[in-house]
């Protein structure tokens, strides 16, 4: 049998004395790709960050390739899962070039022939050579949302955990971004999970979504249920037809 | 076709830059009756500053030239600093996207309504308060009472932003530009702000600009759309239509975006050499 590349178990998370979270439970198959999507503030970031430790107050269960997680981020796991932000400054330093933003993690974890992968990853994320020693303000958003990705991907990770990674991109730019995630996935069997709030973007470039609200999941469906207008939770519904879909009997 | 509220001829707007002086809006002409116009395009192309011209909001060096922009009448051109201060608010609004900024934070959200309507119109104390209520009410604020003793800081963004409707048309204008009014919202809760203004401009048969980068959206509220790109116009067509556009980047630009029923293995590109696009607003 093959494993999960995540699973969630009666996952709830709090900040402080404020819970936020309430009980999650969904499993991500490795090699899939799985939507988050709900109101904001429903607590779709905070699970992702509580995946990466970053959100350390929660209770249940989290695991990553079978490996339960800890409540603190820990150096090996960036190894097998990275996250790519909305804002690609979240992720790279302004004062640092794209080189030295690609060639980082690989000096941090002691990996050798970095001139060649930093070559390779940005041909992979489909930016010219040229880029390699502009700094982040010398490009545009649709370029540092690459060197974004291309970061995260410079540990070979096996899960990437995405959020709202094109809520700030054009739609020209942004179905660039899209075509890269999709073909990376495809290429190397990557696992995502997605934090979006772009129903259509899910049809795109996931198999499942789970809808939240008020921290709890509602709904969990396969994106056939989205691209036929099947979602059966009321507030799915109403976001469904926010988005502009033609509701069918669910 | 009567006199239309607000003709735009010839508009355009320069920057001066290190390499010379900068065209962001490049001699644009159109019209609009008491109908409600969508202006869409790429960050960068030129749609905030058009919205802001018509109101002369350019702040220098900014330079704006027309050789006609007349609204109701109104030689737009021809009136001073303070003469506009006299249109704005009280005959065309403007709402932003994000209401943090444009609200004040010190004055509770009554206050701030009854103030956008004494500054054009003298009203008996009591008579102020109860149009204050009821323009809460036509935001659709339950409570409005204890909504109207609330700060901003203590209004969530959707309510923030049905505040600055409240704001914006209490005087009754006749014209309202919204610039990404519901850019920072919920997808739920952006369907409700824009019902709310589609409601109150079509009752009041007002006219209404509504600018923003989401195709889909200005289509399903608006009876005509302007596409801009790099400063100009490249196609203008009703809402209806806008399936059967002709221009390449219109074309580009919706076959670019991810459909509720997706089945595309690849989502085609536009070529960014062809249609260059600066960093906007
Ligand atoms: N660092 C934090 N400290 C306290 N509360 C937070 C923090 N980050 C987020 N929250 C709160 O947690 C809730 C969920 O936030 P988030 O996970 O960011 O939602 P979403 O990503 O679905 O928009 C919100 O009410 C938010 O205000
Ligand atoms: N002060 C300025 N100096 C030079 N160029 C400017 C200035 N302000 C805005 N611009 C440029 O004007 C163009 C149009 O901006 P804007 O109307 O805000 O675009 P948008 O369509 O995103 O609303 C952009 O390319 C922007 O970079
Ligand atoms: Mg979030
Ligand atoms: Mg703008």
């Amino acid at each position: 049998m093959t494993q999960a590349a995540i699973e969630l178990e009666n996952l709830s998370i709090s900040y402080g004395k404020t819970p936020v979270v309430h009980d999650v439970t969904f499993s991500v198959a490795e090699g899939e790709s799985f939507a988050l999507v709900g109101e904001s503030g429903s607590g779709k970031s905070t699970i992702l960050r509580a995946i990466t430790g970053l959100a350390p107050d929660w209770t249940g269960r989290i695991a990553v390739l079978g490996a339960p997680r800890g409540h603190a981020p820990d150096r090996a796991f960036a190894k097998t899962c990275q996250m790519v932000f909305q804002d690609p400054y979240g992720s790279i330093h302004p004062r640092k070039t794209v080189d030295d933003c690609l060639a980082e993690p690989l000096a941090v974890h002691g990996i050798g022939g970095r001139d060649q992968r930093v070559r390779d990853m940005l041909a992979a994320v489909g930016l010219d050579q040229r880029f390699r020693f502009r700094f982040p303000h010398q490009l545009s958003g649709g370029q540092r949302q690459r060197v974004a990705i291309a970061r995260a991907l410079m540990l070979e990770p096996r899960v990437m955990l995405l959020d709202e990674p094109t809520s700030a991109l054009d739609v020209s730019v942004q179905a660039e971004i899209l075509n890269l995630l999709k073909k990376l996935r495809r290429e190397q069997g990557l696992t995502y999970l997605m934090v979006t709030h772009n129903l259509p973007v899910v049809s795109f470039l996931c198999d499942r979504l789970a809808v939240m609200r008020h921290g709890r999941v509602v709904e969990i469906a396969d994106a056939e249920a989205l691209k036929t207008g099947r979602l059966a939770d009321p507030y799915s519904r109403e976001l469904y037809a926010a988005s502009g879909g033609t509701l069918q009997p669910a | 076709m009567s006199v239309p509220l607000l003709d735009v001829e010839n508009l355009t707007v320069t920057f001066p830059t290190a390499s010379g002086p900068v065209d962001v809006v490049k001699g644009i002409s159109f019209s609009l009756g008491r109908e409600r116009l969508g202006i869409v395009g790429e960050s960068g192309s030129g749609k905030s500053m058009t919205g802001r011209a018509i109101l002369k909001l350019i702040r220098k060096p900014g330079r704006v030239t027309a050789d006609e922009m007349v609204f109701d009448g109104i030689d737009l051109t021809a009136q001073s600093e303070r003469d506009m201060r006299r249109l704005r608010g009280a005959r065309i609004s403007m709402v932003m996207q994000d209401p943090k900024f444009s609200l004040n934070p010190v004055m509770t959200v009554g206050e701030q309504i009854a103030e956008a309507l004494v500054t054009h119109k003298k009203l008996p104390r009591r008579e102020l308060r109860a149009r204050v209520l009821s323009m809460l009410e036509a935001v659709r604020i339950n409570e409005p009472e204890r909504v109207a003793k609330l700060y901003p800081h203590e209004v969530s963004g959707g309510m923030g932003q049905r505040i600055m409707i409240a704001m914006m048309l209490i005087p009754e204008p006749d014209l309202l530009i919204a610039d990404e009014p519901t850019s920072a919202l919920d997808v739920s809760v952006q369907a409700q702000v824009l019902d709310i203004i589609d409601d109150l401009v079509t009752g009041k048969g007002m006219g209404l600009i509504l600018i923003s980068h989401d195709l889909n959206l200005v289509a399903r509220y608006c009876d005509r759309i302007l596409v801009m790109n790099s400063g100009e116009i490249v196609e203008s067509c009703k809402a209806g239509d806008l399936h059967n556009a002709t221009h390449p980047y219109t074309r580009g630009l919706i076959a670019a975006m991810p459909r509720m029923d997706e089945d595309r293995e690849e989502l085609p590109v536009l070529d960014h050499s062809a249609w260059t696009t600066g960093a906007g607003t």
